[in-house]
């Protein structure tokens, strides 16, 4: 570990810091309907929007409403997203004349990018047109990050609402977050990639001669517009296969820390939203200040692995940290800064390839998405799967006061922990049990790229992936039917099985009437009230993944440690 | 006629938690509770029992010579004694409402009834009583149902329902007229109209509940059920996929190895403990002599934001003494006394007997007019007194109900009084105009006084975050020289029921939850509509019936108590929750290393406790699981230490104790079995 690494790292958390509250504070009125700066520039297009859709956006819907409109928008844009990479031939915008992509793969791809995961079983380089890169992934990129967004607002409102059965107008909520925060930081964002070196055009690929006098093919495309929102919305999916390593993407040491401020800062920046809607921004900095500690604490295990590097590599004379996949031009700090990001949010971008990482560093990007993605988590579904969390630690901490648990004035009682219980069991679920179905079967073990505890690793940390729809993986892990169907079906169910209990709950909660607050209510912003969160999260999170995570990773580890390889 | 001479056992108030008795009787019905049927309630108990029950049969097929036997068998009875140790928590629990309920039962004797029918007395077996007969009851005669007097006034023994010996006086009229079936009459004779059938009596409804027959679970209850089923499933499922997982590793794990690390996994502390909580909390407040229709209203208890307290009997002695007489201006100091004895002679009430006691003091005479007719005091006028037969009226009461009074009947006011009114109301006493109708005479100064210890009272419920409110009939001054004598939060001056009832509309659609006690009949409304009411025994039965909860020994104060039961209750489940999932941690450390010593033996790295063998540490680990339950046994009966706090400062320290003390003990507790198996070579 260096001085500097560290001071990265610093720079990094400041800078996300300091546009917490300001983009917080236009969220919040951007999505109470209040008037902003951005206002007269789009207040006009939005008008346009609604006219043209028919939507009224005075119109308020109940819960399952807005599920409902949640699920029709993502059906159709997943069946968009199919037909068109299943033509892309017959399509303009295809100088390398790209044919189309298998039906499996085509599945697994449209549920990817709809589900705001990304995972990539295909390198974008060799397989997918500048259309359905511009016109098919960027739409999913931009409005899966936005259906996170409006989710997450209305379940805020539910918290926020007293006696009302509606979370507001997800038709609204989804062109509010696309038009007045995703659009503007892209634009903006695009301009500073491009100034960076990132290109950005519509030519065929160019073959050059390098300087050793060998051919050499450039990729080239509309790079740095998809590379921004591939941040900003915690999507992931790189335009090129080595994702944000490719020094296309990423080219400077400035784009790597401005890639890495983008895939934090929305998430960030909603919870201090949440708390101006609740009223209350104490209860949102109790949320920040939790999701930093665990950032940190990550990053604290997961450095010094990579910069101590592997032992049995030492023996033979190469000294140093664990240098294996990563590249020269960021070194251990950043990527394992950016290892640590990508995956406590739900972004899944890496600028390193995780399946290179020692077997403890490995460890906190697998352990960070089996928490759920909650750790800053997916633009709006972190701050949703946090408060899940919120309401069941609330629950248990309520009963120790001797008191009907309450969270901002909404008493937590039957419905509540059922409802947060389901969401949670969802994880488990859905990592666990694919997983084990395939070690059982020829198909699951086919495609590893590694065996013993390694090999086992990949298998966990793909379905990790898929059910945080984080879209990072263990590069080793290869594609055949069973991964693309099963991993499709994780990436589903870590989505939609979590947002139908979540609004269903939002609903509940909206209807409750606010009890007083007294001193026998204790303060859900206090620092005991912070740790007892993140005790709860590591406990009922992540206890349930131990024996799997000591069968991979702790195992690989171990073994190292005493010479044994696979 | 009497119909039994036997002399009524007292009811037993209390009764240690271990008596002999209860333990005999829990240790079978620990084994009875076995029944599947009856443990499907419990999912997380379930889970064990059917764990126990597979190891068992892997014991049977290890016999053969398959696998290690002793050790199946090991696991199995462990498992078994998880469960019966939990069933034998949830028995001493219902243990003392048992034994109570026998008691009960045993003074619901047959009797018979003289039932009045168009003036005539016929007997009739007391189980052909119905609601709307009358009754007659003399000395010495059983009560044959629930009801309230109508004529005539007694001395009741009531000390087999409520345990206390002392006979209590019960008159019709007024807020004392009920009287309860299985009582006895002591002396006189009084006509009861019956208000319940058969089979809904107070005693019936008595021994269903302190049995817990019909014991419902409360809704917090019902939410950490959900909880701790939905833990379970989650760790199922890690579990399950373990079995696969460990084959990729190149191990098979037993089905006994996996069962036991399922059942050290789910929440069995909490999950085994939790019904006995429950009713032992119950229990708890009926060793306060109280009885609660429901455990949701104890529950309701805990979260109570704001105490209606009546203030007299509750925070002032019920006996006001009247200790002066202040002449208006003109008015001869003799006159005020004889006026003021006369209004008061026929009135019983403690006010109205000092009031006399200081006239005669005074010089007033003894003689009772005749023919005066005596108007009681009601809420509505405030004022009681007599009209003599000569036209003269006579009333004493509220100055500004007597001062409309005396100006509805056109007689003259006396300003001059006004200031002493207010001198006296200011000092916390309470003044009285006395007047007739042709003008006010003079002011009656009476005193309160004040409980002892009130004050320490109200300073911890606001510790715990709970206003208080005094509701009193008196004026504003009056009422605020009390509240701040007595130190109470608020108070409402100048009540009447339909006040009492506003401001409980008005702190709960506030979102506060309201406690109240009340007796009369014109508390009823509000004892129904408050989240908590308590009922005094001696009180009427539309206000029994209203309530939630009625107090055997008619104490105010009880209020105070309820609401630390039922905070007690909720905070009990919460630690021994937060204990239960907290042990996970030590039981993974002994567990896992175990489980793949052979697959990956480098992992003993993590056997942090060093415990002897792989065997010892899943053995060792599942009897600390199972002991951990009996060791909690009194803990969950009595309910976790309670100081009366502000919420902040308990949640710090239940986290401190039951968290982080949940995470250290099960590593020392499960070191020790292991020790202690190595040393007798079990392992």
């Amino acid at each position: 570990m260096t001085l500097v690494g560290w001071l990265q790292v610093l720079a990094l958390f400041v800078v996300v810091l300091i546009c917490v509250n300001p983009l917080g504070k236009f969220m919040s009125r951007l999505f109470s309907g209040e008037r902003t700066f951005l206002t007269p520039v789009f207040g006009p297009v939005e008008k346009f929007v609604y006219s043209m859709c028919r939507i009224d956006p005075e119109a308020e819907m109940p819960w399952y409403t807005y599920l409902f409109a949640v699920l029709a928008f993502s059906f159709v844009g997943f069946a968009y997203l199919y037909i068109l990479l299943r033509t892309q031939q017959w399509l303009p915008w295809n100088p390398q004349k790209f044919g189309p992509m298998a039906p499996d793969l085509a599945w697994n791809t449209a549920i990817s990018f709809m589900t705001n995961t990304n995972w990539q079983f295909y390198s974008g380089e060799n397989s997918l047109s500048y259309l359905t890169q511009m016109a098919g992934l960027a739409w999913h990129n931009f409005v899966s990050a936005a259906i996170g967004v409006s989710v997450a607002v209305a379940f805020v409102r539910g918290l926020a609402n007293r006696n009302i059965r509606t979370l507001g107008n997800f038709w609204v909520d989804l062109t509010r977050s696309c038009l007045y925060v995703l659009l503007p930081i892209s634009v903006l964002g695009t301009l500073l990639l491009v100034w960076q070196g990132v290109p950005q055009n519509f030519h065929a690929y160019q073959t050059v001669t390098s300087v050793e006098g060998f051919k050499q093919q450039i990729t080239g495309g509309p790079m740095a517009s998809q590379e921004v929102i591939k941040e900003l919305g915690t999507n992931g999916g790189g335009f090129v296969g080595a994702n944000s390593a490719s020094p296309n993407e990423n080219p400077t040491p400035f784009s790597d820390l401005f890639e890495l401020w983008l895939l934090l800062v929305i998430a960030a920046s909603l919870t201090n939203t949440f708390g101006r809607m609740v009223k209350d921004q104490r209860q949102g900095w109790a949320l920040f200040t939790a999701m930093s500690i665990m950032f940190f604490i990550g990053l604290i295990v997961c450095y010094p692995q990579e910069a101590s590097g592997n032992p049995l590599i030492h023996q033979l004379g190469v000294l140093g940290g664990n240098m294996e996949g990563k590249e020269v031009r960021f070194g251990v700090a950043a990527s394992s800064l950016w290892a640590v990001a990508t995956t406590a949010t739900s972004c899944g971008a890496v600028n390193a390839m995780h399946d290179s990482f020692t077997a403890l560093g490995g460890l906190v990007p697998m352990v960070n998405m089996q928490l759920g993605e909650i750790i800053f988590g997916g633009v709006g579904s972190g701050l949703y799967g946090k408060l899940v969390f919120v309401i069941v630690t609330v629950f248990v901490a309520g009963l120790m006061v001797g008191r009907t648990p309450e969270y901002l004035g909404k008493k937590i009682e039957r419905k509540e922990v059922q409802l947060a219980i389901l969401y949670i069991i969802v994880t488990p679920a859905v990592v666990l049990i694919p997983a084990a179905i395939a070690v059982l079967i020829p198909a699951g073990l086919a495609t590893l790229g590694n065996s013993g505890p390694h090999g086992f690793s990949e298998i966990l940390y793909a379905f990790s992936s898929a059910n945080a729809n984080n879209g990072s993986a263990f590069g080793g892990l290869g594609p055949n039917l069973f991964y693309n169907v099963s991993i499709g079906i994780g990436m589903l169910a870590g989505r939609y099985l979590e947002i139908i209990p979540l609004l269903a709950l939002a609903g509940v909660l909206a209807h409750k009437r606010a009890v007083a607050e007294s001193a026998g209510t204790f303060t859900t912003y206090s620092p005991i009230f912070v740790t007892l969160l993140i005790a709860t999260i590591f406990i009922i999170g992540a206890l349930v993944f131990v024996p799997a995570d000591a069968l991979g990773p702790v195992a690989e580890h171990l073994n190292i440690l005493q010479g044994k390889v696979y | 006629m009497f119909v039994s001479q036997r002399r009524l056992e007292r009811r037993p108030r209390s009764r240690s938690l271990f008596d002999r008795e209860i333990i005999t009787r829990a240790l079978v019905d620990s084994f009875k509770k076995l029944d599947p049927r009856w443990q499907y309630k419990n999912p997380v108990m379930f889970v064990c029992e059917v764990g126990a029950l597979v190891t068992l049969i892997f014991f049977a097929r290890d016999l053969g010579g398959r696998g290690p036997a002793g050790f199946d068998f090991a696991i199995s009875i462990w498992l078994w004694f998880t469960v019966l140790f939990a069933n034998f928590a949830e028995a001493v629990a219902e243990g003392r409402g048992k034994a109570q309920a026998d008691y009960l039962r045993r003074s619901k004797t047959e009797t018979t009834a003289r039932r009045v029918v168009n003036g005539q007395a016929e007997t009739v077996p007391s189980s052909s009583l119905r609601k709307g007969d009358f009754v007659i009851i003399e000395t010495g005669e059983l009560i044959p149902g629930d009801g309230d007097i109508v004529e005539g006034a007694a001395m009741v023994d009531e000390s087999a329902i409520t345990g206390e010996s002392a006979p209590v006086v019960r008159e019709a009229g007024g807020d004392r007229s009920a009287v309860t079936g299985g009582t006895r009459v002591i002396s006189d004779r009084i006509k009861v109209l019956i208000t319940a059938n058969p089979g809904q009596t107070f005693l019936d409804r008595m021994i269903s509940l302190v049995e817990g027959a019909k014991r419902q679970k409360t809704p917090n209850e019902i939410a950490l059920s959900i909880l701790l089923a939905g833990l379970t499933i989650i760790f199922l499922i890690a579990v399950a996929t373990l079995g696969p997982f460990s084959m990729y590793a190149g191990t098979v794990q037993s089905i006994t190895v996996l069962i036991a690390l399922l059942v050290c996994l789910i929440p069995t502390t909490i999950g085994g403990l939790l019904s006995a909580i429950g009713i032992a909390g119950m229990d708890r407040v009926m060793q306060r002599n109280l009885l609660a229709m429901s455990g949701r209203a104890v529950e309701a208890a805990g979260d109570v934001d704001t105490l209606l307290l009546d203030k007299t009997g509750t925070i002032t002695l019920g006996n006001r003494q009247a200790v002066a007489f202040i002449a208006a201006p003109g008015v001869a100091p003799l006159d005020v006394v004889r006026a003021a004895a006369l209004s008061s002679l026929p009135d019983e009430t403690p006010e109205g007997r000092s009031i006399v006691a200081l006239a005669k003091q005074q010089g007033a005479g003894e003689q009772e007019p005749t023919n005066a007719t005596f108007i009681p005091f009601s809420a509505y006028t405030r004022m009681s007194g007599v009209d003599l037969p000569d036209g003269a009226k006579i009333r004493k009461g509220a100055p500004d109900a007597v001062v409309a009074w005396v100006r509805e009947q056109g007689g003259t006011l006396a300003d001059a009084l006004s200031q002493d009114v207010e001198r006296i109301a200011r000092s916390g006493g309470t003044p009285l105009l006395l007047a007739t109708n042709a003008g006010v005479l003079a002011v009656i100064q009476l005193k309160d006084i004040l409980k002892p210890n009130m004050h320490e009272r109200f300073d911890r419920l606001r510790a715990m975050g709970i206003r208080t409110v005094m509701i009193t009939g008196d004026n504003p001054l009056t009422a605020a020289a009390i509240a701040k004598e007595a130190g109470v939060d608020d108070f409402l001056a100048e009540a009447t029921p339909e006040t009492k009832m506003e401001l409980i509309r008005r702190e709960q659609s506030s979102g506060r939850l309201v406690a109240m006690t009340g007796d009369g009949t014109n508390d009823a409304p509000a004892l129904a509509q408050a989240d908590v009411g308590v009922a005094m025994n001696s009180g009427t039965q539309a206000a029994k019936e209203a309530a939630n909860m009625v107090d055997l020994d008619s104490d105010p104060t009880k209020l105070i108590e309820v609401v630390e039961i039922g905070k007690q209750l909720l905070m009990t489940r919460g630690a021994l929750t937060t204990f239960s999932i907290a042990n996970d941690v030590a039981k993974y450390f002994a567990i896992l290393p175990a489980m793949f010593a052979t697959a990956y033996p480098a992992m003993s790295v993590l056997n942090v406790m060093h415990l002897t063998t792989p065997q010892s540490a899943i053995l060792s680990a599942v009897i600390f699981n199972a002991l951990i339950i009996i060791a909690l046994v009194p803990l969950a009966l009595r309910g976790v230490r309670y100081k009366p706090r502000g919420a902040n400062v308990v949640l710090r320290e239940n986290v401190l104790i039951y968290g982080v003390g949940g995470i250290i003990i099960p590593f020392i507790g499960i070191k020790l079995i292991d020790m202690i198996l190595a040393t007798l070579h079990l392992t």
